[in-house]
């Protein structure tokens, strides 16, 4: 648990509390997989896990976007380019691409979850061959919330991408959908019987998307998610994010509904 | 007519129901189609229709003093629009604003429930897709009302 | 077999001096404000001679008693898990630099000789030798590792043992470096000491000792025997962990919670209890931050939070959350039940809930038992 100081390379205002920072990768070996994160250390104010929200093929940053919540949060967006922050990590499970091969994929994200499956849907586009139709389906709450809005313009110009928005409020210059995003699934192509899903953003939005999902026909053991717990150390030494029989920062974030047997249904599990 | 059934038997709302009950259904609808940026019914405009969406975008605004026109959800492909021409006033309670050009098939109202009474068995498989339609439509509003984006803190 | 000997007062004492000599810090127990703790010992006379506890749910009282035993109490509230992670340690300490920051390194741990564990503090320093290998915490192996263990056998058990139901008691078969049985029998006082390493034998043979005597031998054998017929309580483990994976919306975890007060006092006093949480702290001018690991504890709210809210924000779910990773998914995680069967939790609960009463309450209560008739109601489809 000894963070390493690194270099941010760059700070970028994405939503009003919402920021992207790059940092310097503590040697040329370090690489992640989507879906995980690390743990950023403000030095003597505290440490958070933030998910990493890069391509996994760009080994000269770290790029990570963090929304700010509380006293950590918000000392690591404060910093400027050249000021440092402390490092810990990669930790946690992956989105399972090689699962997705040879399938259509389905990815589903609701406001700040866009940032953990964007390494996902840039992984997919690098390989883009081993699948088949590729879905991302988006929800936010307004138009004026969407992440990384050049990022989905340039991703919806794309022929072998399918990107469908919706918003929970919008004004009438608003041209999109307006409605929760679990309203997308129905107008996407994909077959369910084939088909994998990566589904993360807000438990709620979660457990209504599982539901909807599995309305369609898809089995639970082709249903990924990331879960959200308070995740204190990212060892699994702390005991705050566990789950049944899980530390949700080393058996997830990303898991199966099959591994997690329904317990994310349950009351305050 | 048999234009309206042959769309109608394609639509998976209708799915599982026999021809028959399709094409005494048919007898109360239309095809039409809206420009974009038109306006298929008003707020507080009668309400005798429901329109069943074939092609196009359709939103929902509702006109407030303090914030402006605000979509309160959107409506697509195979979606239906408009539930007021059921229950007295009969009034519409938004505006349907349409996004994208439209095609529709567009129920009269009244003719609907004459069919119904006339073949409750029909009357009640209608009913019954119909709530569905709606419930799914509310559980859905509730998880938009919930705000589940916005940062606590 | 290693060498079985006998010695008495004396040789006890000569152990703690040879101990501290080899540059052990010996950590025993001791009577501190009516408990029995745990502190540094530098010779018998810091014992609890003559000195016995009487438990019961929610009761705990010390008493004298006529024999002059150093050993003739059961378990105080603390474990030495207390030194393994010691509460508040600090474990990373960076200072600024021009390069943004550095790691300062900390002293070694000290060397610790856990006098007079109980059989059942052994098997939790085994538990948790599982917990923190998994993740190769150095603060817990770097202290374990370097330690040296004086365990001792239970005789007299308490109301509130249940360590016979778990294995883990009341003799101790591993996990020492010297095993002991006192013997108070009329006149005689000794012990018999067995070694069970090759530097407990090397400490062993450093002691003033003789031979035990058969009659010796079966006597302090009989005495743990004797000891596991009298168990105050009992955990059924059979099948326990499906019982409470299939009980998890069990009504009954709120009746618990009706009388459960969340002072995290349980898991306190529990010798596995391994939940931590992470302070950093910044020295005034900012230049010097550490990093400390005070314990933590699922009952509180705090333990579970995560934006908007405590995962578990009721005490049923807390307590249910705290029994079932004990009892249930601790198996999975670490290959064995969480529980010792010491009874602490028993005894230092202010209001006296007993987890081997509300496993055996949620058995009975099985929700998997489906009556007959009652889900024969099938809801239509069209």
């Amino acid at each position: 648990m000894r963070p390493t100081a690194r270099r941010i390379l760059s700070v970028e205002r994405e939503l009003p509390d919402t920021y992207t920072l790059e940092i310097e990768p503590p040697g040329s070996d370090w690489s992640f997989l989507p879906g995980q994160y690390t743990m950023l250390y403000a030095f003597g104010i505290g440490e958070v896990p933030i998910s990493i929200s890069g391509d996994p093929s760009d080994a000269t940053r770290i790029v990570q976007t963090i929304r700010a919540a509380g006293a950590v949060t918000d000392a690591l967006v404060a910093k400027v380019p050249g000021d440092f922050v402390g490092l810990r990590g990669p930790y946690g499970t992956a989105w399972d691409t090689k699962a997705g091969e040879g399938r259509d994929v389905l990815i589903i994200a609701g406001g700040i979850g866009l940032a953990p499956v964007r390494p996902l849907v840039l992984d997919v586009l690098n390989h883009r061959d081993r699948y088949g139709n590729v879905t991302l389906l988006y929800g936010a709450r307004s138009p004026r919330d969407l992440l990384f809005a050049d990022q989905l313009q340039e991703w919806r110009g794309r022929f072998d991408l399918e990107v469908l928005i919706t918003v929970d409020q919008a004004e009438q210059t608003w041209r999109g959908p307006v409605g929760v995003v679990t309203s997308l699934i129905g107008r996407s192509s994909f077959d369910p019987d084939a088909a994998v899903a990566y589904v993360c953003g807000p438990e709620v939005m979660m457990r209504f998307t599982i539901q909807e999902l599995e309305r369609k026909g898809f089995s639970d053991d082709r249903l990924y998610v990331s879960m959200e717990r308070n995740m204190k150390c990212g060892i699994g030494l702390c005991g705050h994010c566990q789950l049944g029989r899980f530390f949700i920062c080393k058996d997830g974030p990303v898991m199966t509904c099959a591994q997690m047997a329904g317990s994310c249904w349950i009351r305050e599990v | 007519m048999s234009e309206v059934f042959d769309v109608l038997v394609n639509q998976p709302f209708f799915a599982g129901m026999t021809d028959e009950q399709v094409r005494a259904v048919a007898k109360s609808a239309a095809l039409v189609s809206f420009d974009e940026g038109s306006v298929i019914f008003v707020e507080g405009g009668p309400a005798r229709y429901t329109y069943l969406i074939l092609e196009g975008d359709v939103a929902l605004t509702l006109r407030t003093q303090e914030h402006g026109s605000k979509i309160i959800q959107t409506l697509h492909r195979g979606e239906f629009v408009g539930w007021s021409w059921m229950y007295p006033p009969y009034r519409w309670n938004f505006d349907a604003n349409v996004q994208t050009d439209v095609k529709a098939v567009q129920f009269d109202g009244p003719k609907l429930k004459k069919i119904s009474l006339a073949d409750p068995e029909l009357g009640y498989t209608m009913m019954r897709r119909f709530t569905e339609v709606i419930v799914n439509r509310m559980q859905a509003l509730r998880i938009q009302l919930l705000d589940v984006y916005s940062t606590f803190r | 077999m290693r060498e079985t000997l006998v010695i008495d007062q004396e040789g006890v004492d000569a152990l703690i001096h040879t101990l501290t000599d080899r540059g052990y810090e010996v950590v025993g127990p001791t009577v501190r404000g009516q408990t029995i703790l745990y502190d540094t010992i530098t010779s018998t006379d810091d014992l609890p001679v003559g000195i016995t506890d009487r438990q019961e749910a929610g009761t705990y009282r010390l008493e004298t008693r006529d024999d002059g035993a150093l050993f003739g109490y059961v378990v105080g509230p603390q474990s030495f898990r207390r030194y393994l992670t010691p509460p508040g340690n600090v474990f990373w300490k960076g200072v600024l630099t021009d390069d943004g920051f550095e790691t300062v390194e900390l002293p070694e741990p000290p060397r610790l000789a856990f006098f007079g564990a109980r059989p059942c503090e052994v098997a939790a320093m085994q538990v948790q030798d599982e917990v923190y290998s998994a993740v190769g915490d150095p603060v817990y192996l770097g202290r374990r590792g370097r330690s040296f263990t004086v365990a001792v056998n239970c005789s007299e058990p308490a109301p509130t043992c249940f360590c016979d139901s778990l294995g883990t008691g009341p003799g101790v078969s591993n996990g020492y470096d010297i095993a002991m049985t006192e013997v108070v029998d009329g006149e005689s006082h000794y012990f018999i000491a067995e070694a069970g390493t090759d530097e407990g034998s090397e400490v062993l043979a450093l002691l003033p000792s003789r031979d035990p005597l058969d009659e010796e031998l079966v006597h302090a054998r009989r005495m743990v025997v004797r000891a596991a017929e009298r168990m105050g309580r009992h955990l059924d483990t059979d099948g326990l962990k499906e019982v409470l994976y299939g009980n998890i919306e069990n009504p009954y975890w709120d009746e618990i919670a009706k009388r459960c007060l969340s002072c995290t006092n349980c898991t306190l006093v529990c010798p596995t209890c391994f939940c931590s949480t992470v302070e950093d702290h910044l020295s005034l001018d900012g230049s010097e931050a550490e990093r400390a690991r005070p314990w933590d504890s699922c009952f509180t709210l705090d333990f579970s939070y995560v934006n908007g809210g405590p995962v578990r924000p009721s005490p049923g779910p807390r307590y249910r959350q705290w029994l079932t990773h004990k009892l249930a998914s601790w198996q999975d995680q670490f290959g064995s039940i969480g529980c010792v069967g010491c009874g602490r939790c028993i005894t230092w609960c202010p209001v006296g809930i007993d987890i081997t009463k509300e496993a055996a309450a949620i058995r009975e209560r099985d929700v998997r038992r489906v009556v007959v008739g009652a889900s024969s109601a099938k809801e239509g489809t069209e």
